[in-house]
């Protein structure tokens, strides 16, 4: 077992993965000698070469367009967005091309590409690097989306997406970078699945769900309310497409009380979809209508205003009072 | 707003071998590369040209008897897809768009698999991977990325092939067309960019999308280019040879701008005579890739008569089986919609396909009793 930080965790999945599959290349802007604006590619430019870990021009369409003929050819690119804001110029290729190769052709054509997004605020960043468009690639077919909150996932999840055959959009949470954790380095490819959640602490009244930079702040929100007695049971989503409804819909039946949390803006997010999945399945054993403790339906606000943006640890207690029907911010406006 | 002149009128520095009377033009940087182009090879480039304009009268033809939702035509542009097609090795991989039946045609692609794409049955006609062409691109210039990503690969992985793209004028607008000749340029990447400038982006003329000649733009990217004439297969043949060796030299990509014109409408959906002086039409008519290829046989000593038998021949065939074919066809299995989205399981997509299994499954009684019925 071994302390690293998030992110050596992914460059330690990274090397894993390039030394096991001479197929495996990087692809990125600014990913060789300076390892990337975050450091995530740190020495494998070094270690690999320029044709393993390829420096591009800055053109985010250009990079997954020809990351697409670098598949054709048999590779397995792995390919860095800087910032989240940034991969709208490459909506086109991902959506048109990345994610519908493999039905177009018949299942002729794989398209194994990892595209790695940092993603999400809280780090006091201009306008543009601080988004979570997660929702717009879970909502196309044919993507995997997935969001590590661990270390280790971080280090298991990065080799997995690499050698999954479908194009994975791994999302990392770039609050979390410099967070240290324990992590197995010896962990096989045969851990968990890529798609499944993971159930992070137990509980018994409330099920929370979160995924990425929130599922530490909903740990800690689960904490917290050990104080007023409740027992909130914390589900890591992982797996953002597709969702593991078998054990989310597992919690709130013991539960009966659902809460979903996300950065990302309220309106046609995943919360939406957890809240009807679960709805769908668990109708009968609910105890109160599920609640979304997310960003708000706004573009991502100047710094110093994020704090109001990101749903903190009292915004997910006050959401968690709502399921109790304990005292909350709403009340006031109940009949 | 006054239309600019549409930069392919422009004849100077237009590359050409026949011209339009058939006459062979000597020219001394192309010769040498097609100085092995005698009788019987011109012959077999004629009926190429032939055949493939016979596809694409079938094709436009069973869209009008709803055998197909909707085609493409390449009327007019039949030389330079067999010129280029011509000059490839099996094993060069192209990246087409919708309109190139030629090149599929080069490379063994059944006129059948070619059409069933637009006739719904499927995406994709043929295996990339078995014929070294990828499914045509809809998306307008997507494909000149996957092309330069290609030949990427093949200098990181030591291969000796090239890869070709081909686009319109229309695509040399995208974002994608020029960051593809960024990413040529700047990896040496062995690619060729073909781009048939048929002067025609549905009903905007080439002036709206280049104020110059197209070709005059990849120099800037580090890129150098030939301007031929479209209409010219021997020329067309020429410039792609030049351009695969180039490729496979170690000297990088080149941009090809083929001069044509597209004769027939955008798609069968189109309707040109909202948008286009007919007297055009009856300019490049004169300039027709075929016909010249003919006059210019003639002038060699070849039979006309025997030639156009002996290629319409070949065409009779190649429609005859393309009939057959299309009209043959099955629909696809509805449970087929659900198929290679992914190509491992995937538990949301799976729980729709067993649901709607079960919604199919409470007609299957009644189904099998309308067939009896029909019976």
């Amino acid at each position: 077992m071994s302390k690293l930080t998030f992110g050596k965790a992914l460059n330690a999945g990274m090397r894993q993965s390039m030394e096991a599959d001479p197929k495996v290349v990087l692809m990125g802007e600014d990913i060789g000698k300076l390892g990337g604006v975050f450091r995530i590619t740190d020495g494998l430019q070094k270690d690999f070469g320029e044709h393993r870990v390829i420096d591009t021009p800055l053109a985010e369409s250009g990079i997954v367009g020809t990351a697409v003929g670098m598949a054709y050819r048999g590779f397995r690119p792995v390919v860095e967005i800087q910032f989240d804001g940034f991969v709208y110029p490459a909506f086109d290729q991902i959506v048109s091309q990345v994610a519908k190769l493999h039905y177009r052709t018949h299942g002729m054509v794989s398209m194994p590409l990892t595209i790695r997004i940092p993603f999400g605020g809280g780090i006091g960043s201009p306008e543009h690097h601080s988004e979570s468009p997660e929702a717009y690639f879970a909502h196309t077919a044919g993507l995997r989306v997935v969001s590590p909150s661990t270390p280790q996932d971080a280090y298991v999840m990065m080799q997995q997406a690499i050698a999954c055959d479908d194009p994975v959009v791994f999302f990392e949470p770039k609050r979390r970078y410099h967070e240290r954790g324990d992590v197995d380095l010896e962990a096989a490819l045969t851990g968990p699945e890529m798609g499944s959640a993971a159930v992070r602490r137990p509980g018994t009244d409330v099920t929370l769900v979160a995924y990425g930079a929130q599922v530490k702040t909903a740990l800690a929100a689960a904490t917290a309310a050990e104080d007023d007695d409740i027992s909130v049971e914390v589900i890591d989503l992982r797996s953002i497409s597709p969702i593991d409804f078998d054990t989310i819909a597992a919690s709130v039946r013991k539960t009966g009380r659902l809460v979903v949390t996300h950065e990302a803006s309220q309106n046609l997010g995943l919360g939406a979809e957890i809240t009807a999945g679960i709805t769908e399945r668990c109708f009968y054993q609910l105890e109160h209508a599920p609640v979304r403790v997310t960003g708000f339906d706004i573009p991502y606000p100047y710094s110093k205003l994020e704090m109001h943006h990101l749903p903190d640890l009292d915004r997910i207690l006050d959401g968690v009072d709502r399921v109790m029907d304990r005292p909350n911010s709403l009340s006031s406006l109940e009949g | 707003m006054t239309n600019p002149q549409a930069a392919g009128e422009r004849g100077e520095e237009l590359i050409q071998l026949i011209d339009p009377s058939g006459r062979r033009t000597p020219h001394g940087e192309f010769d040498p590369w097609v100085d092995d182009i005698e009788v019987e090879a011109l012959r077999r480039l004629h009926t190429d040209m032939v055949a493939i304009r016979r596809v694409d009268q079938e094709g436009t033809a069973l869209q009008r008897q709803g055998e197909l939702a909707l085609w493409p035509p390449l009327l007019g542009q039949e030389a330079a897809q067999i010129g280029a097609g011509r000059a490839l090795e099996d094993d060069d991989f192209i990246f087409p768009s919708y309109r190139e039946t030629g090149l599929a045609y080069c490379r063994g692609i059944s006129a059948e698999d070619t059409l069933r794409v637009w006739r719904g049955n499927a995406y994709s006609g043929w295996d990339p991977f078995g014929k070294n062409m990828a499914t045509p691109q809809i998306i307008i210039g997507a494909q000149a990325l996957h092309a330069v990503g290609y030949a990427m690969g093949i200098k990181y992985d030591g291969g000796s092939q090239a890869a070709i793209t081909f686009f319109g004028d229309g695509a040399t607008s995208q974002g994608d067309v020029n960051e593809a000749m960024v990413f040529a340029a700047s990896y040496q990447a062995p690619v060729v960019f073909f781009c048939q400038n048929n002067h025609w982006a549905i009903s905007e003329p080439v002036g709206v999308q280049s104020l110059t000649n197209i070709a005059d733009r990849s120099p800037g990217f580090g890129i150098p280019s030939l301007r031929v004439d479209g209409n010219d297969v021997l020329a067309c043949l020429a410039a792609t040879r030049i351009a695969l060796d180039r490729a496979r030299s170690g000297n990088g990509p080149t941009f090809i701008e083929a001069v044509t014109y597209r004769m027939g409408p955008h798609t069968t959906a189109d309707d040109p005579t909202r948008y286009r002086d007919a007297n055009e039409l009856d300019l490049w008519a004169a300039k027709d890739p075929i016909e010249r290829l003919e006059r210019h046989l003639v002038d060699l000593g070849v039979d006309e008569a025997e030639l156009k038998a002996a290629a319409g021949e070949v065409a009779d065939s190649v429609a005859a089986s393309l009939r057959q074919g299309i009209i043959g066809l099955q629909d696809p299995e509805p449970m087929e919609v659900f198929e290679n989205v992914y190509s491992q399981p995937h538990a949301a997509l799976d729980r729709q396909r067993e649901h709607y299994a079960l919604y199919r499954e409470q007609f299957a009684d009644a189904s099998s009793a309308t067939e009896e019925g029909a019976r």
